[in-house]
């Protein structure tokens, strides 16, 4: 019963880890079919943000409100990585909307600029980022500890899906965003504007990324290779997950955070790794547009 | 019009195509011409190789030093570059070597042992460097090894490593085994601890060490509660902690590398566990490392090396207020930094014990070299190219330094292939 409770509870936190970090690429890659390989960066802008808003509390802020630096950094890291995904849209990406081959290597081009710029701003060794002390502690579930930085990181995730949620499906921001994502011809068409669509979309989609990049200094190192480490799980997630739908995402990172969990209990964290890689391209051979794919009557399936 | 389009892409193409041959025939004769003479311009280079006439002009020799500048190895590396760097400053500012001024030559391996091969190979053949200093993991070292040793290259590794390995193309600055890994168990065994739970990165060195651990621990009555590998990279470690924990070991041996150990401490410390619930005895965590970690999530937690930055021995005050004087206060040394160091003054000394540059000449005078390090005083080993090393556990406190708890009387010879254990003769070498 212990053993099930702490994979429930390891497996629960992972696929919240996971969802965070792919949420974003969700976004992106559903609505403009752009591979970004920079979105790693985007989390290590927000990590990098958050040292930096640390900083500027140890040195001008008295030491009982140090503490709120951690709510302050949420919020500048969404709007950094915003505007650098502003800025990366309008330069790069809105060039090469619908080539996913040359997106693919022109945003490896940049998220090897984004790594040197960290380094050199930054210097190559970790950074230590303290993490607030009204998140230190353990709650213990029966037989399992789970740390309260990873329920923050649980509710954290579930907040800005909720958000999320709302923005695409509440509000005509939305309806336009997922019109797009179904029929981007037709729905220019009907006077949506697409390009500032794409602008929007993708600053929200790095801003959520950079908000991962926060939470995720309270359980990891900080370095300029930071995208390096969760690069390839959030592409995972999508692809699995299907694109355009967030329920894609969400079940996308349960399947793989639960898989992984329960394997790596069996066997090893690498075998785990390799295995889970296993099952998803299992998987894909029989649903080769992922889980959860908008199905439309278009003869062009895209 | 389609035709001529095509008359004209077939020359374009044939053109570059035969560019390309030119260039790097061109490139290649350069350098067969530069092996052997040397070029009458204001910075004369002495090119040594194994069978070129040792040509010194008074001018200067190349070195390479060939760091991970990039990639998840960063961290650690980049400092090791850097006490190379200020070695060669002081030799340089002394004289040189031979009366010649060092000029370092560096390449960066990107934490991937494929492009260390590569940077190696240029650094021997087209810079024609007269010794290397370089490399931190295994998987590097082992990657160079055979680029070393085709092309008769010295490399100087200033890593401690979990031995099993010999080249005559390689001086081994770091600890070898039975200078880091047995004593710190033995330690261990001494103060109590029973139950040892094996964690590591998943490459050589951690695999070899658990090898020499796992035959170590049944002579010394300890019991093996798990074993584990991650992932270079690894950052989730809920599931092996939980594993950890579930196990109840008194001690968790850690070989793991990089960003992962960032990831591990935090979130073991997170968990809830303390150095007084489960100790951690790391081969790979020094100065360096606890500042990107936290000295908080470290405090109280075991390290074995042979030197610490709080080590007295009065070559150590001198180095430390060298290196924090060029590379800033809030630096730190630790002991492959310190070993880098040592390295260039020992390749300075057999270079001047054998006269030359030539690699054969330099390992062969190299035997028996002594020398006063911030650490000790060192010797080489004329046997496998390895240093007497002191050992010393320490303990880490709440500023992010290391405290000495033991040390060993006198230096230890260094056992790269165990063979003065018993236990350990079953012990085959991984590759």
């Amino acid at each position: 019963m212990d053993t099930i409770m702490t994979m429930m509870v390891n497996a629960i936190s992972l696929s919240s880890i996971l969802l965070l970090s792919a949420l974003g690429l969700s976004v992106t890659f559903g609505l403009m079919r752009v591979i970004n390989m920079a979105h790693g960066e985007f989390l290590m802008i927000g990590a990098y943000t958050t040292f930096v808003v640390q900083n500027l509390f140890l040195t001008h802020v008295p030491k009982e409100l140090f503490d709120l630096y951690f709510p302050v950094a949420l919020i500048a890291s969404f709007v950094v990585s915003a505007f650098i995904g502003i800025v990366l849209e309008a330069a790069v990406i809105s060039r090469l909307y619908g080539r996913e081959i040359d997106s693919l290597l022109a945003t490896w081009g940049v998220s090897l600029v984004l790594q040197q710029a960290a380094r050199s701003i930054f210097g190559a060794p970790n950074v230590n980022i303290t993490a607030p002390s009204f998140l230190n502690g353990v709650v213990y579930l029966g037989g399992a500890v789970l740390s309260i930085k990873r329920i923050f990181i649980i509710l954290l995730a579930a907040a800005c899906l909720l958000i999320v949620w709302f923005i695409m499906y509440r509000l005509p921001f939305g309806s336009q965003m997922r019109a797009c994502i179904q029929n981007r011809d037709m729905a220019g068409c009907l006077g949506i504007q697409v390009r500032r669509m794409d602008r929007l979309t993708f600053a929200m989609g790095s801003g959520i990324a950079g908000l991962a990049g926060c939470a995720l200094t309270l359980l990891g190192s900080v370095g300029p290779t930071l995208g390096g480490n969760y690069l390839v799980d959030a592409f995972m997630v999508v692809v699995l997950g299907g694109v355009g739908r967030l329920a894609g995402a969400v079940i996308g990172a349960a399947i793989i955070g639960i898989s992984n969990t329960v394997i790596e209990f069996g066997t090893g964290a690498s075998i785990a790794k390799a295995l889970v890689l296993v099952l998803v391209i299992i998987f894909l051979q029989k649903m080769p547009q992922g889980l959860f794919s908008i199905r439309s009557r278009a003869l062009d399936e895209n | 019009m389609i035709k001529l389009k095509r008359i004209l892409c077939g020359i374009t193409a044939t053109t570059l195509f035969a560019m390309t041959l030119f260039g790097c025939a061109q490139g290649s004769a350069v350098a067969d011409t530069a092996s052997s003479q040397p070029q009458a311009t204001d910075v004369s280079q002495s090119q040594p190789s194994s069978d070129a006439p040792d040509n010194t002009a008074g001018g200067t020799v190349k070195v390479g030093i060939l760091h991970s500048l990039s990639g998840t190895m960063a961290i650690s590396e980049t400092s090791v570059r850097d006490a190379e760097l200020l070695a060669i400053e002081e030799i340089n500012a002394a004289g040189g070597v031979l009366g010649m001024q060092i000029v370092p030559v560096e390449e960066d391996g990107a934490s991937e042992p494929q492009v260390f091969a590569e940077k190696a190979r240029k650094l021997l053949e087209s810079e024609k460097v007269a010794t290397v200093f370089g490399c931190w993991t295994s998987a590097s070292r082992k990657a160079v090894k055979p680029v070393f040793e085709e092309m008769n290259g010295l490399l100087w590794y200033p890593v401690q490593y979990e031995g099993m390995e010999s080249s005559p193309n390689i001086m081994y600055m770091g600890a070898a085994p039975n200078q880091q890994i047995v004593p710190a168990v033995q330690y261990l065994a001494d103060n109590g601890y029973k139950k040892a739970f094996l964690l590591g990165s998943d490459y050589v060195f951690p695999q070899t060490a658990n090898m020499i651990i796992k035959a170590q621990l049944p002579t010394l009555d300890m019991e093996l509660a798990g074993e584990e590998y991650t992932p270079m990279g690894h950052t989730d470690y809920a599931t092996i902690i939980s594993k950890i924990r579930a196990s109840q070991p008194d001690v968790v041996i850690n070989t793991l590398n990089g960003d992962s150990n960032v990831a591990f401490f935090k979130q073991l410390a997170d968990s809830g566990i303390a150095a007084a619930d489960i100790m951690t005895m790391s081969f790979s965590i020094a100065e360096e490392e606890i500042g990107g970690i936290g000295a908080a999530n470290l405090a109280n937690h075991l390290v074995s090396w042979n030197y610490y930055q709080t080590t007295s021995t009065p070559e150590n005050d001198k180095f430390v207020a060298a290196y924090k004087a060029k590379y800033g206060q809030n630096r730190v040394t630790d002991d492959p930094i310190e070993a880098a160091y040592d390295a260039v003054y020992l390749w300075k000394a057999a270079v001047e014990k054998a006269g030359s540059f030539e690699v054969e000449a330099v390992s062969m005078a190299a035997k028996g070299i002594e020398f006063d390090a911030p650490e000790g005083k060192v010797t080489i080993d004329g046997d496998n190219q390895h240093l007497y090393k002191p050992v010393r556990i320490g303990v880490i406190n709440a500023e992010g330094l290391i405290d000495e708890v033991y040390a060993t009387p006198e230096p230890v010879k260094p056992d790269p292939y165990l063979t003065t254990y018993d236990w350990a003769a079953s012990l085959n070498p991984i590759a």
